[in-house]
């Protein structure tokens, strides 16, 4: 248990100390994202009944958490990978499932840190209330990891950084950016609504504006069954690939 | 007595490359043993299957008796190994390195310890500084200590003296020279010939990912009298 607290820590550490970077930047862009949409949008458009900006900081928090957890896991590896600094997690007698876990933790308490920041700085722009504080923790916690593996699966099988930047720009981004966090999805035509009930990021996004709003596209009960099963399905395959040595030993 | 390290018949293909090609040795516990060969030759191959870090095609690994795949815990928390790479975290000094390092191998408080490698590796002074500043025999010394932090009973030196100025190779030498006559088994990998005739017990010679010579080096360099170890290896892999 040792060795899975200590890589723990490391990978807290890692990111705290470049906090500036790894937490302030994406709170701010996030608080960006809240003026201007805010401005153009707010006096215009109501979604679920509420203002435009509330119904935008819900997801823009919920966005950042699953990009940032995302960022945490696959930067870390990448870089380990690249500098070669990654035999010092490879030699001890680390068990695979401590070395999944560790990651994961680390990857899902630097995207809660951004999204307790976004929240934070974004809160006074809205009348947000919180609803259902119980749907906002499992979609945040699920949603977190959920990225928080798919992040380590990322930074495992790139051997450049373009191949990392190619993961997160080409699957990532359009996931989050299409999944419902600037919009509801039944403003779409028929078919785009469709679309993106195979987007798992929507159920996230709007799992989570749920426990805000307790309105929602979706029913959160299906939401959650659908991360849920994601998230078991990314974490197993991660698991796989860690117990071979995929990538990682040769 | 249970070998420090026993290899039996390993194999290793990296792509259509035989890196190793049935390998077979054995390391008595207590022995300073030196692994030579020129580039290429499969030494880095074969401490990074006893590492962990490359799995074999085929063949058994062994260290004090812990098969390294199936027993993989026990094998790793016995090895210590110094990687031939210059690698480093940038984001730590390198207290917080060797601290991290014995978290890994669980250890929590290993202070007394972390003090003594860093005075004996003479990087006291440096225990705060960031990796990123320090030289490269600097960074060599703190993979040197990485690999000690939990006081493994065999330790692998893959070319620890690359690119080192003569001073710390000197305080290098004396430690590790300690720590074998206090039991630590030593295997080394270098191209400094003289430093293995100086400090190796017993050798072997790699060549294409193979043993083609094993034994003391009084043996080795009997077999050519009036000669230093670099003409020994020299005729044997011209041979």
């Amino acid at each position: 248990m040792i060795g899975f607290w200590t890589l723990f820590y490391k990978e807290l550490l890692r990111f705290w100390k470049v906090a500036f970077q790894t937490v302030g930047a994406p709170v701010l862009t996030a608080l960006l994202y809240l003026l201007i949409f805010g401005h153009v949008l707010d006096e215009h458009v109501r979604v679920h009944g509420v203002r435009y900006t509330t119904f935008l900081v819900p997801g823009l928090v919920m966005m950042q958490v699953l990009q940032n957890a995302f960022a945490n896991s696959s930067s870390s590896l990448i870089q380990a990978k690249i500098t070669g600094s990654i035999v010092f997690v490879l030699l001890p007698p680390i068990p695979y499932s401590a070395f999944f876990a560790a990651y994961i933790l680390a990857a899902l308490a630097r995207g809660l840190m951004v999204g307790v920041g976004v929240l934070a700085a974004t809160v006074w722009f809205t009348e947000l209330k919180i609803v259902a504080p119980l749907w906002i923790l499992a979609f945040s916690l699920l949603g977190g990891a959920l990225f928080g593996a798919l992040g380590m699966i990322a930074g495992i099988w790139s051997e450049k950084f373009d191949q990392l930047a190619a993961f997160q720009n080409f699957l990532i981004m359009p996931l989050t950016m299409l999944s419902g966090v600037f919009y509801s999805i039944y403003t779409l035509p028929t078919f785009w609504q469709g679309v993106s009930h195979y987007n798992p990021v929507f159920y996230m996004i709007d799992g989570f504006r749920y426990g805000f709003f307790g309105v929602s596209d979706v029913a959160p009960e299906i939401s959650l069954g659908v991360v849920f099963a994601c998230f078991a399905a990314v974490t197993l395959l991660t698991l796989n690939l860690l117990k071979r040595g995929w990538k990682l030993r040769a | 007595m249970v070998a420090a390290v026993s290899i039996v018949d390993v194999v290793k293909h990296f792509g259509s490359l035989q890196a190793l090609a049935g390998v077979a040795l054995e390391i008595e516990q207590g022995a300073f043993f030196g692994l030579l060969g020129p580039n290429g030759a499969g030494k880095t191959t074969l401490i990074s299957s006893l590492a962990g870090l490359v799995r074999p095609d085929s063949g058994v690994l062994k260290v004090l008796g812990h098969d390294v795949i199936k027993d993989f815990r026990e094998a790793r928390r016995l090895l210590g190994v110094v990687p031939q790479e210059l690698v480093f975290d940038p984001f730590f000094n390198v207290r917080e390195t060797l601290r991290i390092q014995s978290g890994y191998f669980g250890i929590r408080k290993n202070d007394d310890w972390i003090d003594e490698i860093l005075d004996n590796l003479d990087l006291t002074s440096k225990a705060d500084v960031n990796m990123r500043r320090l030289s490269g025999g600097m960074k060599r010394r703190v993979l040197v200590a990485q690999a000690l932090v939990h006081k493994p009973p065999v330790i692998v030196l893959d070319e620890p003296t690359a690119g080192v100025d003569v001073e710390l190779r000197q305080g290098l030498w004396q430690f590790v020279r300690r720590l074998n006559n206090e039991g630590h088994t030593i295997i080394l990998t270098t191209h400094y010939l003289e430093e293995a005739e100086a400090l190796c017990g017993r050798i072997a010679l790699m060549k294409q990912g193979k043993v083609i010579a094993l034994d003391t080096t009084a043996n080795l360099m009997a077999a050519h009298p009036g000669g230093t170890l670099e003409d020994v290896f020299v005729r044997t892999m011209n041979q």
